[in-house]
């Protein structure tokens, strides 16, 4: 009964496979192990492990950097869920090192200051599958033709400000939803328009929909966000800044899991929204000095 | 007669499972609170995180009613987590992790290691080669008496059966091959004539 075939890993279906397994969740942010473990015990479906979220990232100013191995081990042995960890745009090493140890994901991050003002990581190259930021369909495109596995709308990271996640997202889904109409002679139109490979936009003239699963990422806050994110079309939600730098995190990571799960149903996101204290102060868009969206090529 | 069934969809994989029930003819139904289980005829439970999924069953108010149903003889197909779920017992598991134990078998989580170690590899099934997507798969590491074995992996089992439940250690959903979604609704659940298609016949 011996297999003919030989055993694979990291192939791009094994590698989109995991993003596939998290869609319908919630991936948090968290600095420590304690938080990762809040963050489990609420039901996310993985963790991001980082040194600073990413409004102290704002606040502080600096080079923001791959996480130390040591707390990102740390935060590996305190919890069941996959573990992702961010690498700075074009940092191929930062993403070397992230695979060695055994991270489940990595994302290519333009929260963390971009190493490479020209080049994204050549993500074929790695087992380990990667996750990366855009603001339209030509940047997710751009980063699918470079191996990206999942695509999360940018947002703007450490606002607590969900405008500009909604922005993205619409221009991402709207777009795909105009070149399902397209004829085949735009279709060249689009992608060039798009900065985009022409394969790609045709898959999506066909499919109508994105090679890999989308996420919502920058800018959620609340269960009410969370669930506008999943009404608008993304397949599942990041919470960065906006559980542990609420007043309450615990019952706020709850509601917003399950506000996630049921994002249709306008009772139970009444339920779930109800005496949650304070979410985090959050920023409007025109006090914000660095617009981490815009890093990325 | 419309068959449908539900696809538990609190978190993970439902949409891919959706889409090939969908393609057999049938009626997919997700199921996210106790009042969609009314009326469906059998249930997959999707891959996903299994501890999340667990979670979520309780806080919905699904875990009792869905667990008398699949105790009442609901047929179920789960891959995955969704193999965890209906195991009866879990090792490596979170202590407040639950399973229905519909299939005697005991199954551990995340056994062959991290994202890195998933793979792709042939499964030999008692109906002819099946290719396995293993993503950050569970392992069964105990089989009981009633429960059948229908595939391996490197000598392990990776597809059982016991009664109307089965379940695959990997995913038959991200392979775009049908087979075992039609070896379920026809021979396990009953709800589809067994020669649905020439796939269906050739098992």
């Amino acid at each position: 009964m011996a297999s003919s075939s030989e055993h694979l890993t990291g192939t791009v279906r094994v590698k989109r496979g995991l993003a596939e397994m998290l869609k319908g969740g919630v991936i948090m942010d968290v600095v420590t192990p304690e938080q990762a473990r809040v963050a489990e015990d609420a039901g996310a479906c993985a963790v991001m492990a980082l040194e600073r979220v990413p409004a102290d990232i704002r606040k502080d100013g600096g080079v923001a950097r791959m996480s130390d191995p040591e707390m990102i081990e740390g935060i590996k042995a305190a919890v069941t869920i996959p573990v992702m960890a961010k690498a700075r745009i074009g940092h191929f090493v930062e993403a070397q090192i992230l695979e060695a140890l055994g991270v489940d994901f990595v994302d290519e991050s333009e929260v963390l200051t971009p190493a490479d003002e020209a080049h994204h990581i050549d993500k074929f190259a790695f087992t380990v599958p990667f996750v990366c930021g855009a603001t339209n369909l030509g940047e997710a495109l751009r980063r699918i033709s470079e191996g990206a596995c999942m695509i999360r709308s940018k947002g703007e990271a450490g606002t607590g400000n969900i405008v500009e996640a909604v922005r993205h997202l619409r221009s991402i889904l709207g777009d795909i939803r105009r070149i399902t109409q397209a004829d085949s002679a735009e279709l060249f139109d689009w992608a060039k328009r798009l900065q985009a490979p022409l394969p790609l936009v045709q898959e999506i003239a066909q499919t109508g929909k994105l090679q890999v699963p989308l996420f919502c990422a920058g800018g959620i806050a609340t269960p009410a966000d969370a669930a506008l994110a999943m009404q608008l079309g993304a397949e599942a939600v990041f919470v960065g800044s906006g559980i542990f730098k609420s007043s309450d995190p615990a019952p706020r990571a709850k509601a917003i899991v399950e506000a996630t799960t049921n994002f249709r149903d306008a009772h139970i996101l009444a339920k779930v929204s109800r005496g949650l204290g304070a979410p985090m102060t959050g920023i409007g868009m025109d006090a914000v000095n660095e617009r981490y969206a815009e890093r990325g090529w | 007669m419309n068959v449908r069934v539900g696809v538990l969809a609190v978190q993970g994989a439902f949409l891919a499972h959706s889409e090939i029930l969908e393609e057999l003819g049938v009626t997919a139904v997700e199921i996210r609170q106790p009042a969609h289980l009314g009326g469906v005829d059998a249930m997959v439970l999707p891959g996903g995180e299994s501890g999340t999924m667990s979670k979520l069953l309780v806080s919905t108010g699904l875990y009792e009613p869905l667990g008398k149903l699949l105790h009442g003889g609901l047929p179920v197909f789960g891959t995955c987590a969704g193999m965890i779920l209906l195991g009866s017992s879990i090792l490596d598991g979170r202590d407040d992790q639950s399973c229905f134990g519909v299939i005697d078998i005991a199954v551990r989580r995340n056994a062959y290691g991290r994202q890195v170690d998933s793979f792709e590899d042939d499964v030999d099934t008692t109906f002819g080669q099946f290719h396995g997507v293993f993503i950050r798969a569970p392992r069964v590491e105990e089989v009981g008496r009633d429960v059948e074995v229908l595939g391996s992996h490197d000598g392990e089992p990776v597809l059982v059966r016991q009664g109307v439940a089965l379940a695959a250690a990997f995913h038959p959903e991200l392979s775009g091959d049908t087979r075992l979604h039609e070896f379920f609704l026809s021979h396990v659940a009953g709800l589809v004539p067994v020669a649905i298609n020439q796939t269906a016949k050739e098992m």
